[in-house]
């Protein structure tokens, strides 16, 4: 899968899986951005084929409902932009 | 990645939240009062609608195949429970009038769509429960000189041959109607 890197600080692996029209995944990569952590995000609106479903199959893995943003901690799931977790995940 | 389309311009994303709204307004519906919100959903709407040909919710990922995506097609079946459950719908395009009002604070909230396996047993259950209900509808049926059509996005009822062209209230297609009676 592409990710897209944010460089920033090293937190362990951090995976965002989002859509590109979604305003609640764009709230979710900036607070990631405004934390200053490293992630990889990827839209999987944009991607086709083979390669949507491998990315759909990924996040269906941690969120069987496959809803986005889907961020994935290391092997931790947060579904949709929850600040007080995603900040007590990463502190 | 790269798309094959033009992204929409400011002032079709204007136009359509003018429309959006009228609609809202006069169906007794909500929008999201913060209009930059608002505009970023709407853009999305329009990206859909070229990526797909319908406007697919901007927070859901939709398949392509339109007969699978009626439901999440804007606005979506979820949108009423949802905006009373917990003030807005899924995207947050349309809010309660508390929200409105700011007395409810809007954040993510939980999707209520089944995922696919579990849609597909749901429509095969209702297809043998409805083959049951189905005989006893056709008894009422019998006696009424026209069939009840449901709007599957806001309840609307209406009495005719065939469903409206387009909802009266919530503005949808006639594919988003059930035969109720």
């Amino acid at each position: 899968m592409n990710f897209e890197h944010v460089a920033g600080k090293d937190k362990g692996q951090i995976r965002l899986f989002a859509l590109s029209t979604c305003i609640w995944c764009k709230k979710t990569r900036e607070l990631l951005s405004s934390m200053g952590v490293a992630f990889d995000y990827i839209y999987v609106d944009q991607l086709k084929g083979e390669e949507r479903a491998e990315a759909v199959a990924e996040v269906k893995k941690y969120n069987p409902s496959t809803s986005f943003p889907t961020l994935v901690i290391g092997e931790k799931c947060i579904v949709g932009l929850r600040e007080k977790e995603i900040k007590e995940a990463l502190s | 990645m790269e798309e094959d389309f033009v992204e929409p311009a400011s002032e079709e994303v204007d136009k359509l939240s003018t429309r959006l709204d009228k609609d809202a307004k006069q169906g007794g519906y909500n929008l999201n009062p913060d209009m930059d919100f608002v505009r970023g959903l709407i853009k999305g709407l329009l990206i859909n609608e070229r990526r797909y040909g319908y406007r697919a919710c901007p927070c859901r990922l939709a398949s392509g195949d339109k007969s699978e995506d009626l439901d999440l097609i804007c606005p979506c079946d979820y949108r009423d429970a949802d905006v009373t459950e917990f003030g807005a719908c899924y995207c947050a395009l349309y809010v309660s009038k508390a929200v409105l009002l700011g007395k409810l604070e809007l954040s993510s909230i939980p999707e209520r769509r089944l995922p696919a396996e579990e849609r597909e047993k749901l429509r095969q259950r209702q297809k043998a429960t409805g083959d049951v209900l189905g005989a006893d509808i056709a008894k009422v049926a019998l006696q009424l000189s026209v069939p009840v059509w449901r709007c599957t996005v806001c309840g609307y009822l209406c009495a005719r041959e065939g469903p409206p062209e387009v909802c009266p209230i919530c503005k949808v297609g006639k594919e988003r109607f059930e035969r109720f009676i």
